[in-house]
This record gives structure tokens, C-alpha cells and sequence, in this order.
């Protein structure tokens, strides 16, 4: 399988565990990843919330280099994802606008790609597939599955059911991993709002965190480079805040498949996150 | 808090607005309060999402213009997908946000950050094509009154090799600003 691949923004910096586990795992299943020549920010939650053409243009400028690379597009990050697989619905329902966008970017999107999340890029492998190729089975690890918002809404573009998704439980199943029922596995953390108004994101991963943690996982596992670096990062500050003592490691899905899978852990970058993740990969081996 | 009169609508056109603007269907929301029992941010609501709702019905175009939900709004989509009159909630947020915007309404409280940061990232956007952190960050800091905001973070992201310390610019630059150009012209125009 060949892909264009758009990594966006987060993962050249703060998501970089996300673009070096994807592209790592994707080599090893014999997924082809292309990135985009001369990629643009998809605009975000900043760009819909302040043009709805601002907010199409942008991903589309993106999605018309892909389909001159004549691929389908993936994107790890669920907000690109999101932007990118919106514009792609949005315009092949409604040609006036496409010529509109078009128009603006200067570009030719004619609607003959697809946009698909990393998670399903790599389910198309097959569930059996990865299982096949698992030479190091998570045993014993107890994970919950973080989905946040952007991959399973709006109904147009969701890669699973919006309130009990299981794609990245099937994942971690085939790897040998151990999910755990629970409840927040969709609610939002509340990223959007973590630089401007810190203190009800915070609000927000501390009921996510709660939830997990009396869920009985070790650790989460999220597929978002946003809802990582808050749940990571912003831990430490609900334990200080609210004298709380969660030691919840966030992996993304690709790099506890990578173990799996039996890739090189520098290639995973494993111990670059803010709550050490030490206790967690011992139990792994 | 005014009195509302039930009997007359505020401003007639204001539903019909935001009908066109968004594409929703706005008049058929029963006030079942899904919206707002699903909504992550409803805590730090001023107007809850099926208040804004039942508002834009009755045409208090002032009051919801002038609430900070609609900019503490998280976009998390839950109220969308949840709705039984099928009405994209998420969707009137933004609407009512970019109409907030175009009739220079100044977000009151939590609201003022939430479009500070917006403008802020898209500003940086329309010159670079791709979001630094880093300096995003750094500018919002400083737009704020508060510089040393995040540094710990920031320190800490050093060492752990998440902060990127140059930026890697798309070749295509022009052609990201003149996006950003022909969509404030086409909007000029009187399209949304």
C-alpha cells in the first residue's frame, strides 16, 4: 500500500514519538508513506472557528498536492485528519463550492482521493495480519484506549461509532495487549483551550485521567498528537493541583505496536514523554 | 439578567441568519438538552449550548453574540452527533463565532483568549504555511501581558527534544498568503 502522507505541524515538534512510531511501523507492514512535497497547516480548530472558507482552502491545498501525487492521503494527527477528511466530504458533495476552493487556492482538487486516519491505514492489514508479524506480545499490559474527538466526529468522516469505538482496541489486541472498559474514551481533554484558558483543560484531563486510572489500565494509548501532549504533559499539573499522584504513561497506538512488532525502541522514541513511562515498558520487556 | 419577552422576537432575522450561515436547521431544536448534558465544557459555560440555541430562536442576537460560550466552545462535536434533530450544534458555534468576529464584538472574559490564540496561530499561519510552537507560544505570551507563561513547559520540552528551534518553511509561501487574500475579498463580497 502507497499513501501520501501529511504529518502536519505537531509532529515536527511537540507529536515527534507520532511521526517517527508511524513512519517506523508503516515501513515495517510494508505501508508506503510519501509525504507531501510542500505541505500546509490544515488551519485547526483556529481556522474553522474564524472563516468556513479559510477553513476548506487550507486543507484543500493540501488534499490537491496529494491527488497530484495521484495517492490516497493519511494523516496521524486526528485534527488533520479531521480538517482534511471534512474538506475531501465537503466538496465532492457540493461542486459549486469545490470550484469556489478551487478558485481560491489556485489549485485543481477534482475529489478522486480519500482521506484515511493512520489507524485505519493500518488496519487494512488486517487484524490477523499484525497478529502474524507480533514477535513480542504486550502481555499483561492493560491499556485504555483514548479516542478524543476528532476521529470519531463529525458522522461524516468518523473512522468508528462515535461513542464506543474499538479500533484501537483490536490493534492492541492483536499485539497481545489487555484493554480495559471505560467510560472517557471519547470525551474531549479539552486541547483546543489548553493555551487559552489552561485552566478548564486541565479541568477537562483530570475526569479523563480519574476515569482511567480507575479503570485499572497502565497506561493510555491515544492516536492524536494534541490529546497526547495535554494528557502527558498536563498530568503533572493536575497532580500538582489537586494533590492528586496519577503515573499514567500516554503511548500512541504505534509505538506500543512497534514494540510488538519487535522494532528498534529508538525508533519509537520511548522515553521522551513527560510522565515516565520506565515501569510501563518493563513490564513489556 | 433581562426580562424576555416570549410574545415578540428580538430581532426576526437573526434565526434566519444563522439558518443560512450554518445550514442548520435551527427552528427545529425542542430544547431536549442533550447538547448541554453531553457538553465537556458546560461547567464553564456562561449560556449552556441549548440556551444559545433556544436564544437564536427567539432572536437575542446581542446577548449570544456577547456570550463567552460560543468561544469557550471546544469543537469536540459531541452535541452534534448526539443531537435527535439532527442539528450540527458544533457547526452554529462556529457560525456564531465568525459572526461575533465580523461585527467587531470584543469576546468578553475567557472568550477574549480563545480569540486572541485563533487570531494569533492563523496570523501565523498566512505568513509561515506551518505552525512553530514555539514562537506561536511566545507571541501569545506576550499579546497576554504574561511571558513567562509555560516556560517550565517549555524547558522541559527542550530537553526532551520537542522544541523545535527552527522553522521549516513550505516553498508554496505566496501561495498560502494569497489564500488567505482571496478568502478575505470573497468574504468582503458578502459571502460567508
Amino acid at each position: 500500500m502507497k499513501l501520501a502522507y501529511y504529518p502536519g505541524c505537531s509532529l515536527e515538534a511537540s507529536g515527534k514519538e507520532y511521526d517517527l512510531s508511524t513512519r517506523a511501523v508503516c515501513k515495517h507492514l510494508g505501508i508506503e508513506l510519501i509525504e507531501i512535497p510542500d505541505w500546509s497547516c490544515c488551519g485547526a480548530t483556529a481556522g474553522h472557528s474564524t472563516s468556513h472558507l479559510l477553513s476548506l482552502a487550507l486543507p484543500a491545498r493540501n488534499l490537491a498536492l496529494a491527488e497530484e501525487m495521484g495517492l490516497d492521503v493519511t494523516a496521524p494527527c486526528a485534527s488533520c485528519y479531521q480538517r482534511l477528511a471534512l474538506t475531501c466530504y465537503e466538496l465532492k458533495q457540493n461542486p459549486r463550492l469545490q470550484k469556489e476552493i478551487n478558485e481560491i487556492t489556485g489549485r485543481s482538487f477534482q475529489g478522486k482521493i480519500k482521506v484515511v486516519s493512520i489507524l485505519e491505514a493500518i488496519n487494512y492489514i488486517g487484524l490477523e495480519g499484525i497478529q502474524n508479524q507480533v514477535v513480542k506480545p504486550l502481555k499483561g499490559l492493560k491499556i485504555a484506549a483514548y479516542y478524543g474527538c476528532l476521529l470519531v466526529r463529525p458522522r461524516n468522516i468518523q473512522i468508528d461509532d462515535p461513542e464506543n469505538p474499538q479500533i484501537i482496541e483490536k490493534i492492541m489486541q492483536a499485539s497481545g495487549a489487555e484493554p480495559v472498559e471505560w467510560p472517557h474514551k471519547t470525551e474531549c481533554c479539552g486541547a483546543s483551550l489548553a493555551i487559552s484558558n489552561e485552566d478548564i483543560a486541565t479541568t477537562m484531563v483530570s475526569r479523563i485521567l480519574k476515569a482511567a486510572s480507575l479503570s485499572g489500565a497502565h497506561c493510555l494509548v491515544c492516536a492524536c498528537p494534541l490529546c497526547h501532549f495535554n494528557l502527558d504533559m498536563r498530568q503533572l499539573k493536575v497532580n500538582r493541583l489537586q494533590g492528586t499522584n496519577y503515573q499514567l504513561p500516554v503511548f500512541y497506538f504505534t509505538q506500543l505496536l512497534g514494540i510488538a512488532l519487535g522494532l528498534n525502541p529508538d525508533d519509537l522514541s520511548l522515553h521522551t514523554h513527560f510522565v515516565d513511562t520506565t515501569h510501563v515498558l518493563k513490564m513489556v520487556g | 439578567m433581562k426580562a424576555i419577552r416570549l410574545n415578540q422576537w428580538e430581532d426576526r432575522n437573526f434565526i434566519e441568519l444563522v439558518t443560512r450561515e450554518s445550514g442548520q436547521a435551527v427552528e427545529n431544536c425542542y430544547q431536549c438538552g442533550k447538547c448541554t448534558a453531553g457538553c465537556p465544557i458546560a461547567f464553564a459555560c456562561d449560556l449552556m449550548p441549548n440556551q444559545v440555541i433556544r436564544m437564536v430562536q427567539m432572536g437575542l442576537k446581542e446577548e449570544v453574540l456577547h456570550c463567552q460560550s460560543i468561544w469557550l466552545c471546544a469543537s469536540c462535536v459531541t452535541c452534534t452527533v448526539r443531537c435527535p434533530r439532527n442539528i450540527d450544534v458544533a457547526r452554529v458555534m462556529d457560525t456564531l463565532r465568525i459572526m461575533a468576529r465580523h461585527q467587531g464584538i470584543s469576546p468578553p472574559g475567557k472568550g477574549r483568549y480563545v480569540a486572541l490564540f485563533n487570531e494569533n496561530f492563523l496570523g501565523y499561519i498566512q505568513k509561515n504555511g506551518r505552525l512553530f510552537e514555539l514562537a506561536t507560544m511566545a507571541m501569545f505570551n506576550l499579546k497576554t501581558g504574561q511571558p513567562f507563561r509555560e516556560a517550565s513547559t517549555g524547558l522541559a520540552m527542550l530537553k526532551r527534544g520537542k522544541l523545535k528551534l527552527t522553522v521549516t518553511k513550505p516553498r508554496g509561501l505566496d501561495e498560502i498568503n494569497r489564500i488567505f487574500e482571496k478568502v478575505r475579498q470573497a468574504e468582503k463580497g458578502g459571502k460567508k
